[in-house]
């Protein structure tokens, strides 16, 4: 069963969907207890960072993460939640998960780019850092729906998954042993993100 | 490379899906679950569905059609219509909306977005305004389906939904609405050269070369078709298409 943290920063309903539509069972919950016995987790997140780990925080989650990524379970991030894996972001002021090193960086753009608008909003396209079986299936012309004002820098080149081009390359996609995160919408993406999914079921 | 985003409007009215022109003579277009369900599986962008009675004849919110229409939907959605609270909001959220439109409730109540986007996120917060011109050419935004007239002038309004926190404009021109003669070039430019949000151009797309023309002549962010969407052609009868991702790429290119 995969647990969707249900902490009320997120689109569970699509998130959810999406999950059902692609064949995998999956529940919503903001309990420690149901979180510690998930099979594999998803984060989603939307809206500030800030009010993110303030929730969690709240619904004392904050813990219970760490030591399910600590213990091997599957972490998955999606957009604010990828974030989230991070040690925090310039858009906020509190500590995030610390599970994949590195920080969260708004857009900044040189004087060729400064047209740009902000947040990077739309289709993009997505490409490969490495290999890993999150991404299989997506090498080849996958767009997928973006959202965001800040990105994740990783500390380590090695965790980086997937990269965009918006103004500059930008990291997309995380992973470091079972902690995952993409920037990107993939339960609003099409086949696409049904492909993400599955993969992700996969695991 | 970010693609120009090109969507649907679609219009609700009590539960069935129509097309007006210039706002006015809503003809009966189908069902919108299985409209919604053929621009998914056609893989659209992005997806915007107004519900022009929701509002008006103060009906609230349809949140049992809107259900069925997100369970099967696989792109982003945009709602607007009759959205008067926070609460609204985080009901449509939580059903898969990835978006909301404020129209009349955000002149009504201006702070709404304002706490909406510090809720939320901006990205989520889209604000819709409606512009007539007037009689001595000047713009107007309209709410209430163009019944009542806010007397603000649309760059003004663009700029205030701005400061307080909207995410996106859904700039629509209520004369070209289901004209087919192409958007309101003036009127676009005039949007998007005032704020710095990414304007959906809307209103009076009768081909491709309209759709281009919104975006490297108006400064469009996204285009949202309407007629085009749901009609074989001006005066044609109903029939759900879109253009090609072959055909989108082309006009972009």
């Amino acid at each position: 069963m995969i647990v969707v943290v249900d902490y009320g920063a997120g689109n569970i309903g699509s998130v959810l969907n999406m999950i059902r539509k692609v064949g995998g069972q999956a529940t919503a919950s903001a309990k420690p207890e149901e979180l510690r016995s998930a099979q594999k987790i998803l984060l989603p997140g939307v809206g500030s960072f800030d009010n993110a780990m303030r929730k969690l925080d709240q619904l004392e989650l904050v813990q219970p993460l760490q030591d399910c990524a600590a213990a091997g379970i599957p972490l998955f991030g999606i957009c604010l939640g990828m974030q989230l894996l991070s040690y925090g972001s310039e858009e906020g002021v509190l500590p995030g998960l610390g599970l994949i090193p590195g920080r969260v960086r708004r857009f900044q753009f040189d004087a060729n780019h400064c047209m740009l608008k902000i947040p990077h909003m739309g289709w993009n396209q997505v490409s490969m850092c490495k290999k890993h079986p999150l991404a299989d299936g997506l090498e080849t012309e996958a767009r997928f729906y973006f959202v965001h004002s800040y990105h994740y820098e990783c500390e380590n080149p090695t965790d980086e998954l997937i990269k965009t081009h918006y103004g500059y390359d930008f990291t997309s996609g995380v992973q470091r042993g079972n902690i995952m995160g993409v920037q990107f919408h993939p339960e609003k993406s099409h086949r696409f993100g049904m492909q993400l999914f599955k993969n992700f079921i996969g695991l | 490379m970010l693609a120009t985003r090109l969507m649907p409007c679609l219009l609700m009215s009590n539960g069935a899906l129509v097309k007006t022109v210039r706002f006015k003579n809503p003809t009966y277009v189908g069902d919108p679950v299985n409209a919604v369900r053929i621009f998914n599986q056609k893989e659209v962008d992005e997806l915007v569905l107004l519900d022009i009675e929701a509002t008006t004849h103060n009906r609230g919110i349809d949140y049992e059609t809107l259900e069925k229409i997100v369970s099967e939907c696989f792109m982003p959605i945009c709602y607007g219509g009759g959205v008067n609270t926070l609460e609204d909001m985080r009901r449509l959220f939580s059903l898969g909306m990835e978006k909301i439109s404020l129209g009349a409730a955000a002149f009504e109540n201006p702070d709404l977005v304002r706490q909406a986007s510090a809720e939320f996120g901006n990205q989520a917060i889209v604000v819709t305004l409606d512009v007539k011109k007037g009689i001595f050419g000047g713009y107007s935004v309209l709410t209430h389906q163009g019944k009542k007239d806010t007397r603000v002038h649309p760059v003004e309004a663009a700029r205030k939904m701005e400061k307080l926190g909207a995410g996106e404009i859904l700039l629509n021109s209520i004369d070209q609405d289901g004209t087919w003669s192409g958007f309101d070039m003036k009127l676009l430019r005039e949007v998007t050269k005032a704020v710095h949000l990414p304007v959906i151009a809307s209103g009076g797309a009768g081909s491709l070369q309209d759709v281009r023309l919104a975006v490297s002549e108006g400064g469009a962010s996204a285009v949202a078709i309407g007629s085009m969407a749901v009609f074989q052609g001006k005066d044609l009868g109903v029939l759900i298409k879109f253009p090609s991702r072959k055909d989108q790429e082309a006009v972009f290119a």
